[in-house]
């Protein structure tokens, strides 16, 4: 009995994982860059906190306005704290926010749009109709209108910014769902007796949701756009709490009389986490839907 | 023709609709009791029963509804709380001043945008083409307080050609009398040249900021559009007749071209609105966004309200007109119709 050829050992996933991301960032360095940077912000994420020099809250009045120099690196404020340390600090709040936004968006737009798109009828009508609605609006106005109607809170701009990011998920969710629908795979399950409910999670929702990672990570830099928009006009996030926006409304008065610094760091700090998303979100979609390359 | 407009007009009429439910409901949606609210922190429970029964809380949400309906129809979106003064008239006396800097600034924007956009089509992976891309990468990521601050501290601070960023007019000057409410129109109107310069002064950091965050979009888009245009049949047979390339360009493709960018423009609406808000923050411009700004942070919900409201029938409407406009341009989309 000859044996059956052995079969090459299938690689772990996590292995394939690193090959082809290895792969991707090989074919484009902007995307490794933008990834490199986006493993920056993490870290400063989480370990933020523990690795400033100094403590964000605590004021030294013999040392405010202080321009950038050796011990201050990003110059200090008109209380004297340390901007650097804020900044750094200020990077959990702002991705906190971002994400937690985008992950809701994420469940209300994604859910809504593929039951939209597989169904039809009654529910692709009031999706539809509510995305229409939210559409109705400048985005960020409408945003402002949430927030105020709310109260305000940091949760309650995480909402907002959810809220107005609906019309896009729900659209692109039900847009892949719909085309979906009369596939052969979902006949086949259909066929074999799986109801509406079973197939929707676990045929339809798996292929749409690589799709709808890529537009997380799209607008995850347009979420931290909006929120700190918010925050700069005074909503959610209170002084003295360290946050990017709150920094640079801030900072801004000082502007006017040259102490550049206060309004800059933050400023700058904003603008490149949401460059580096923007990178990362157009490196993803090159990756899922080569097409759609710019 | 009027068949598309009358088609047009009654897909706009449920957006409305949506837009005035959406906003009722913002006011139902405040915290706690909206009557104790209104009625001010030391009011007695007697009081708020009085607010109540006078704002119409105690009636059925339907039948309130109702009630604002009606208000909205006769122009009535409430009193400030702060000011004391009715909400409707004051949005319409700071209307013109954010319509003045939104419209110069999205003018200033187009004229940019448009050229280079051509520019980066015509001779892809040029200099320019690249210069396109970054510029269109950067605007995005830009936020537009960010760059109204920088701005500043270029041209105020450091190089002093701007005045301060303090509103609409410096302080030695008086304002053109009312005619359109935009100061550039009115100071020409009444024949003051100087006044004229001083409003522009105060007007172009505040619309060169708008400009440079509407940017991206519109050279993105005129550059995806014309290099399918100019890719096209009719492009390549007026080229092989013989045409000039101006000609060519011009004529045939810019106008070709400038169809979907007109599309763009209703979303790069969406987006200045909001900058808008941000930018009179930036820049203490007297419009109706840093109205709402104010209110907001005075908890003052009714001027807010009637902010929201605004913004979305301006915005409405504004994608009405862009639609009939690409109507009268375009004879295709009448033939449709």
């Amino acid at each position: 009995m000859t044996d059956i050829a052995v079969t090459p050992p299938r690689e772990s996933a996590l292995a394939a994982l690193i090959k082809h991301s290895r792969y991707v960032i090989g074919e484009n360095p902007v995307t490794g860059f933008a990834f490199a940077l986006f493993i920056l912000i993490v870290l400063a994420a989480i370990l933020g906190p523990h690795i400033v020099p100094y403590d964000p809250l605590a004021s030294d009045t013999s040392e405010s306005l202080k321009p950038p120099n050796i011990h201050h690196w990003f110059g200090t404020d008109q209380l004297g704290r340390d901007i650097f340390s804020r900044v750094v600090v200020a990077t959990r709040l702002d991705f906190f926010i971002a994400i937690a936004s985008v992950a809701l968006v994420f469940l209300m737009g994604g859910l809504a749009g593929v039951a939209a798109g597989f169904f039809g009828g009654w529910t692709d009508r009031i999706v539809g109709r509510i995305a229409d609605t939210i559409m109705a609006f400048p985005l960020f106005v409408l945003a402002m209108g949430i927030v105020a109607a709310l109260g305000n809170t940091v949760q309650n701009i995480i909402i907002a910014t959810a809220i107005v990011n609906f019309p896009l998920y729900a659209r692109i969710a039900r847009a892949e769902a719909n085309i979906r629908r009369e596939a052969g795979f979902v006949e086949a399950a259909r066929l074999s007796g799986n109801s509406d409910w079973r197939i929707l999670s676990f045929q339809i929702l798996p292929n749409v949701f690589p799709i709808l990672v890529v537009q997380m990570s799209l607008t995850m830099g347009y979420a931290i756009l909006n929120a700190a928009g918010l925050s700069f006009i005074g909503l959610g996030v209170r002084p003295p709490t360290p946050e990017w926006g709150i920094m640079v409304a801030e900072g801004a008065t000082f502007m006017v009389s040259g102490e550049w610094w206060n309004a800059f760091f933050p400023g700058t700090a904003l603008m490149v986490a949401v460059f580096c998303f923007n990178l990362l979100g157009d490196g993803l979609r090159d990756m899922v839907d080569p097409r759609r390359r710019t | 023709m009027l068949s598309l407009i009358l088609k047009r007009l009654a897909m706009a009429i449920p957006s409305l609709i949506g837009v005035v439910i959406v906003t009722f409901l913002l006011t139902r949606a405040l915290p706690g009791d909206p009557a104790a609210y209104f009625a001010g922190p030391a009011a007695t429970p007697q009081a708020i029963q009085e607010v109540r029964v006078k704002l119409g809380l105690d009636k059925p949400l339907i039948e309130q509804f109702g009630h604002y309906v009606v208000d909205l129809v006769h122009g009535n979106l409430g009193t400030s709380l702060t000011t004391g003064q009715p909400v409707a008239t004051e949005l319409k006396n700071r209307l013109p001043a954010s319509a003045e800097l939104t419209l110069l600034g999205l003018l200033v924007s187009i004229v940019i945008a448009v050229p280079l956009g051509i520019l980066a089509a015509t001779k892809p992976n040029s200099l320019i083409d690249h210069s396109c891309r970054v510029i269109a990468t950067l605007g995005v990521s830009l936020p537009v307080f960010f760059t109204g601050l920088i701005l500043v501290y270029v041209f105020y601070y450091l190089l002093g050609w701007a005045p301060a960023p303090l509103g609409r007019l410096d302080v030695f000057f008086t304002d053109p009398p009312h005619i359109t409410g935009f100061f550039l129109i009115d100071s020409l109107l009444a024949g003051q040249p100087d006044l004229f310069m001083a409003a522009l002064k105060q007007l172009f950091l505040p619309a060169l900021t708008l400009a440079i965050f509407s940017l991206a979009p519109i050279a993105r888009m005129t550059r995806a559009s014309m290099l399918s245009v100019l890719s096209s049949d009719f492009v390549r047979t007026a080229r092989a007749s013989g045409l000039s390339t101006y000609t060519i360009i011009i004529t045939y493709a810019f106008r070709n071209a400038m169809l979907p960018v007109i599309t763009t423009l209703g979303m790069v609406f969406s987006f200045l609105l909001g900058a808008n808000v941000l930018v009179e923050k930036v820049f203490a411009w007297p419009g109706i966004g840093s109205y709402a700004v104010e209110a907001l942070l005075a908890s003052d919900f009714a001027p807010v309200q009637g902010f929201v409201l605004t913004m979305a029938v301006m915005y409405v409407m504004l994608n009405l007109s862009i639609d009939i406009l690409y109507g009268l341009i375009d004879p295709r989309v009448r033939l449709e119709a």
